[in-house]
């Protein structure tokens, strides 16, 4: 059977737009990671993981950077993560059908969408101003409120996907609900959870506004949480507000990494969700 | 066995309600004024039946009549759905299961409950069976896995799924993940078993495994069937009860039931007028 002329236009017709559209959104991902790269590519060297951020006029790397963003990412995940699948299961399962819940589901939608800036202001007053200093702490605590709503989010959707019928069998054998929900609803869930994680992972790695008030930055090698703790993205923020060519090659090097991060880890995230279908 | 059960049917007079009918076998669940809503939907009316013990009782009648709300009350897997609720009662070994203080994972534990799609729990075949198990007993692991062979056996499943039984229960096929949940349910070895229409997602051949198996276990529980199939209910169950608009308009023996009816809506249902 022909197909009309009219139909066949149509359907080229919003092939080409649909075309056009994917297109425009590669344009610009594969212009960000050409150009970091091109005016990175000079300071992308074994140095770059090696050395410390240089003082003006001198070379160096982004090691202290690197090491500060690893454990502030590493402690907002250990705060974050299990708190979020937590709470996400509260309001998946103990809580589902209760109104507690539901205020609970929407403040956490608002906390989703908070300005991270503002994040970084609640923290700086709560941790810092006690405190009495920047520290790696208050980074991670301030990274771990932004992660925290994410995975409550991506656990609570992960958890209502797991079909009623998988519950009602468990709860049929006669098993309580915390077994439930850990040994069956967990484990079918399982791939969307850390789906859910790795995303709030990619999320918090480029988070610069928390830390700028929180860790602050540290120009010198410091393995210490308790004191100013350089990072990448305020390196970056700084180096590239400067006037010196060598910290711009190396805010370019930095961001380029920071970007290959967060496109590695998104694409975990499509392996991941493959394979939990 | 069929015969002589049929055979050993005695009516006994002035216990019993219009509906009833008393066996030679004791009751096994006594089911007395039972009233389910589904929020303001009134779901069960005023439902007394007395299944007996040692029997498959089929639950027959057109969709939406209640049948298999009745065995979602007679294990409280309602209860985690706000908005429903049960008045009345049931009762097993004399004591009335819907009352708030019998313990829910006891109550659980001897009414087994295998549902309409088969429902996998997305781990290996040993711990679909295991998991229940390990709640309930503190095994070894030569004990435990003797269970499971065990259960697995009863279920007809094992020659099928024993070399591969870290293998995950996913891979099976409809059947045989059906089997699986059978299995899962026998192993914590409960008295009364509920099927909540357990062929109707399954091909022919998986069915009459299904419908074997019935045969089988029938001797040592108490199964209540749930099915859409009505040469289903005649092959497998020796009690039938025929539900309409949640009611209960005529329990008996199946060969009663699909022979000779007392009830018109029964007759109207059983030869295809409706339904």
């Amino acid at each position: 059977m022909a197909i009309p002329a009219r139909r066949r236009v149509a359907d080229a017709a919003a092939f080409g737009f649909a075309m056009a559209a994917t297109l425009f959104g590669l344009f610009w991902l594969f212009w960000i990671l050409w150009t970091t790269l091109r005016q990175g590519a000079s300071a992308l060297t074994p140095q770059l993981f090696s050395d410390m951020t240089p003082p003006p006029g001198s070379s160096g790397g982004l090691l202290n950077a690197f090491y500060g963003s690893a454990v502030m990412i590493a402690l907002g995940l250990v705060i974050g993560a299990p708190i979020g699948v937590a709470a996400g299961t509260f309001l998946a399962e103990h809580g589902r059908y209760t109104r507690l819940a539901s205020v609970v589901s929407f403040i956490n939608d608002i906390l989703l969408s908070a300005p991270s800036i503002v994040i970084g202001l609640f923290v700086y007053e709560m941790v810092v101003v006690t405190a009495g200093h920047f520290s790696g702490f208050a980074g991670g605590i301030a990274l771990a409120m932004i992660l925290l709503p994410i995975v409550v989010r991506t656990t609570e959707e992960a958890l209502r996907l797991v079909p009623d019928q998988m519950r009602e069998a468990g709860f049929a054998l006669g098993l309580p609900r915390w077994r439930v929900t850990r040994q069956i609803l967990y484990k079918a869930a399982l791939s969307a959870i850390l789906t859910g994680i790795l995303l709030g992972v990619a999320r918090i790695a480029g988070e610069t506004a928390p830390l700028l008030f929180t860790a602050l930055n540290n120009q010198f090698w410091s393995a210490s949480l308790n004191g100013p703790l350089a990072n990448v993205p305020v390196v970056i923020f700084q180096y590239a507000m400067s006037p010196y060519d060598e910290w711009h090659t190396l805010a370019w090097a930095g961001a380029f990494v920071l970007t290959a991060f967060v496109l590695i880890l998104n694409i975990l995230v499509r392996l991941l969700a493959r394979k939990g279908k | 066995m069929n015969d002589t059960a049929t055979a050993l049917r005695i009516a006994v007079p002035g216990n019993s309600g219009p509906s009833e009918i008393r066996t030679k076998m004791p009751t096994a669940i006594d089911i007395r004024d039972l009233d389910f809503y589904y929020g303001k939907s009134h779901a069960l009316k005023d439902v007394s039946m007395a299944v007996p013990a040692n029997g498959v009782t089929a639950i027959i009648g057109p969709s939406g009549c209640g049948k298999s709300t009745l065995l979602r009350t007679i294990n409280r897997i309602y209860e985690i759905y706000p908005d429903q609720y049960a008045a009345g009662s049931i009762a097993i070994d004399g004591r009335n299961v819907l009352d708030r203080r019998y313990p829910l994972s006891e109550l659980r534990r001897r009414v087994g409950m295998v549902f309409q799609k088969p429902t996998p729990f997305p781990s290996t075949i040993r711990s679909n069976v295991a998991f229940a198990l390990s709640y309930y007993e503190r095994l070894s692991k030569s004990e435990l896995d003797a269970r499971v062979e065990d259960a697995l056996r009863q279920a007809a499943l094992w020659d099928e799924v024993k070399d591969k039984l870290s293998d995950s229960a996913l891979s099976l096929s409809g059947g045989q993940q059906q089997r699986l949940c059978i299995a899962r349910t026998l192993a914590v070895r409960p008295e009364i078993i509920l099927l909540d229409e357990p062929t109707s997602a399954l091909d022919p051949i998986s069915t009459a495994k299904i419908e074997e198996l019935i045969h089988e276990l029938r001797e040592r529980f108490t199964i209540v069937i749930v099915t859409h199939n009505m040469q289903q209910a005649a092959r497998v169950s020796q009690e039938t009860a025929f539900f309409h608009l949640g009611e209960l308009i005529e329990f008996g023996s199946t060969s009663d039931i699909f022979t000779n009816p007392r009830e018109q809506r029964t007759k109207d249902y059983i030869t295809g007028r409706f339904g």
